[in-house]
């Protein structure tokens, strides 16, 4: 392998250098770089996946000094899987930014572009780590960009929920790191691979206060119920393409983090409580369902249909024991969900557009004037609900499989009902929509290109489930299972 | 009882207080303080705690410099946003 050809370290340089330049260029500039940045990324991410299928995982030493001096890079089926669906949904998202701050319509665009690229530096770096440490310094970044972009909007509200989203934040990075420094005291190394073996049932109880305070910290950034209470504000406040952004990839990265901890190293403490983030996930189905299903405001029903479909990703942890399929499902549910909501947020921001308000209420008359993003949030929706043959259908079906094999039918019941509830919160979006508008309604004009990112993202949300072997056959490279 | 050990407890002791501060204190600088806190905590344990024979890991003081950088740069971001937070009001 080239060395400086190799695809790893570019996917975190090209984003940090485009970034950088257009934080030069000033405030609102830099969407076109972005999109050539994004697009070289996405190239980048494939032939990744492409090394990897054919090589199988493989491991990077930065600068060629190699662990434990320097830092090392690792990339698997399951890092591969996050990286393409990050650059997709960023790339997508970045042509509809374009469109939505053109104008100054959708608010100032100021520092969006060099936030939006130090957000996904990190978060490539991040599925990239290969030790707890630089893991913990990827978290802070990413969380740090994203506290940026929920304040960008600049309004009071904006920077209430960001400050509060920051605290949160700081506070669950802080119990990591102290993580962090326990493992270190134990076994002198924070390499996921050296670790792995190390540590068993027989660890030192600091060990499994570690573990404790890790997956704890990882819970709180994913917003699992009861952690949820910052996303609401935080991801319902900002504007689209940034609501969009964190909903569908940002709280994916924790999720990621709290995966890979829990298949290497932790595996031996997830025995022992693999129940209770399953329960807790089972609790946030209900709970975000029954909210979104009662809010008032489009963005946040959007907002707590996302804590609802958190809980499925945590429902896979008592079933990771019993074989890959888990495993499988749970990788599902991040890919279609990332891109269901983005899809979902991106239609979002055209409706609010359209009517000029942020209620399900103003939406009627909706369907006769915009239908190809009504039919895009539909499209979403039917991923959402788990409807064949979507990715989300995919990913139940796998969750369901795999709780009937292991005897476990509590959990398929679990998934079977959050389905149900995800159809009460879409079709009270889409009935809305259908009725006829008041007469003196006015509907503003959208870009189409808004739409239509909207509509790309939403149909290929629902064709991955045509196409799942492809990321499955992915996701076993070097994978756990 | 070991230095490193006295040091490692002396952490988590702060730890714990600025945990404390950041969820239950209501002024806003008094959070940021808080997290500042805690963060010193974590840093202490993982410099109390990785004891070499005796002698001192050069490794987890490297990891404390890069925290040090990022906690400046966090509450940097924090005290930003409580000042624009309180124009705004």
């Amino acid at each position: 392998m080239n060395f400086i050809l190799d695809p790893l370290p570019w996917l975190i340089v090209v984003p940090l250098a485009w970034a950088s330049l257009a934080f030069l260029l000033g405030p609102g500039r830099g969407g076109r770089l972005a999109i050539l940045g994004l697009t070289l990324q996405l190239a980048l991410a494939l032939l990744l996946a492409g090394q990897l299928l054919t090589d199988g995982a493989r491991v990077y030493p930065i600068g060629g000094w190699g662990a434990p001096l320097g830092i090392d890079l690792a990339a698997d089926g399951l890092s591969a899987l996050m990286l393409l669906l990050t650059q997709t949904v960023a790339l997508a998202l970045a042509i509809y930014a374009r469109a939505y701050f053109a104008g100054g319509h959708g608010g100032p665009a100021t520092w969006f572009w060099p936030l939006t690229g130090f957000l996904l530096a990190a978060m490539n770096a991040l599925f990239l780590s290969a030790d707890l440490f630089n893991l913990y310094v990827t978290l802070e970044l990413l969380g740090l960009a994203a506290v940026g972009l929920v304040a960008a909007g600049g309004g009071g509200t904006q920077v209430a929920a960001a400050l509060r989203y920051l605290l949160v934040s700081l506070l669950a990075s802080g119990a990591y790191l102290l993580g962090v420094a326990l493992i270190y005291a134990a076994y002198g190394t924070v390499s996921i691979a050296t670790l792995t073996p190390l540590i068993d049932a027989q660890a030192p109880l600091a060990v499994w206060l570690a573990a404790a305070l890790m997956a704890l910290a990882m819970m709180v950034k994913t917003a699992l119920f009861p952690f949820h209470f910052w996303l609401p504000p935080a991801h319902g406040s900002a504007p689209a393409p940034v609501s969009a952004l964190l909903s569908a990839l940002v709280v994916k990265a924790s999720f990621y983090l709290l995966l890979r901890l829990w298949l290497g190293g932790f595996a031996a403490f997830g025995a022992v409580i693999a129940w209770l983030p399953g329960v807790l996930g089972a609790v946030a189905i209900i709970w975000g369902s029954i909210q979104a299903i009662r809010a008032s405001r489009l963005k946040m029903l959007v907002a707590y249909s996302t804590v609802a479909q958190i809980g499925y990703l945590f429902l896979i942890f008592p079933l990771l024991a019993g074989g890959g399929l888990a495993y499988q499902a749970g990788a599902m549910q991040i890919v279609s969900h990332g891109l269901a909501k983005a899809a979902m947020f991106a239609a979002v921001g055209v409706l609010m557009r359209a009517t000029g308000r942020d209620t399900v209420d103003a939406l009627a008359g909706v369907a006769g004037r915009l239908p190809v993003t009504l039919f895009a949030f539909g499209l979403a929706g039917v991923t959402l609900m788990g409807l064949p043959p979507s990715g989300g259908f995919l990913a139940k079906w796998l969750l369901i499989d795999a709780a009937l094999e292991q005897g476990q039918w509590g959990w398929a019941a679990v998934v079977i009902g959050g389905g149900l509830l995800a159809a009460g919160y879409v079709f009270r979006v889409l009935r809305q929509a259908f009725l006829l508008a008041p007469p003196a309604t006015h509907f503003a004009a959208v870009p189409r290109q808004m739409e239509w990112v909207a509509f790309g993202l939403a149909a290929a949300s629902v064709l991955l489930g045509l196409r799942g072997m492809e990321l499955i056959a992915l996701l076993g490279v070097g994978g756990a299972a | 009882m070991s230095a490193g050990l006295i040091y490692a407890l002396a952490g988590v002791l702060l730890f714990v207080m600025g945990a404390a501060g950041v969820v239950m204190l209501d002024h806003l600088l008094r959070k940021i303080l808080a997290f500042n806190l805690l963060g010193s905590g974590a840093f202490l344990v993982l410099v109390g705690l990785a004891q070499r024979a005796g002698g001192v890991d050069p490794v987890p003081q490297a990891m404390v410099l890069t925290g040090i950088v990022v906690s400046v740069a966090a509450t940097a971001l924090a005290l930003a946003l409580a000042r624009r937070l309180h124009r705004a009001e």
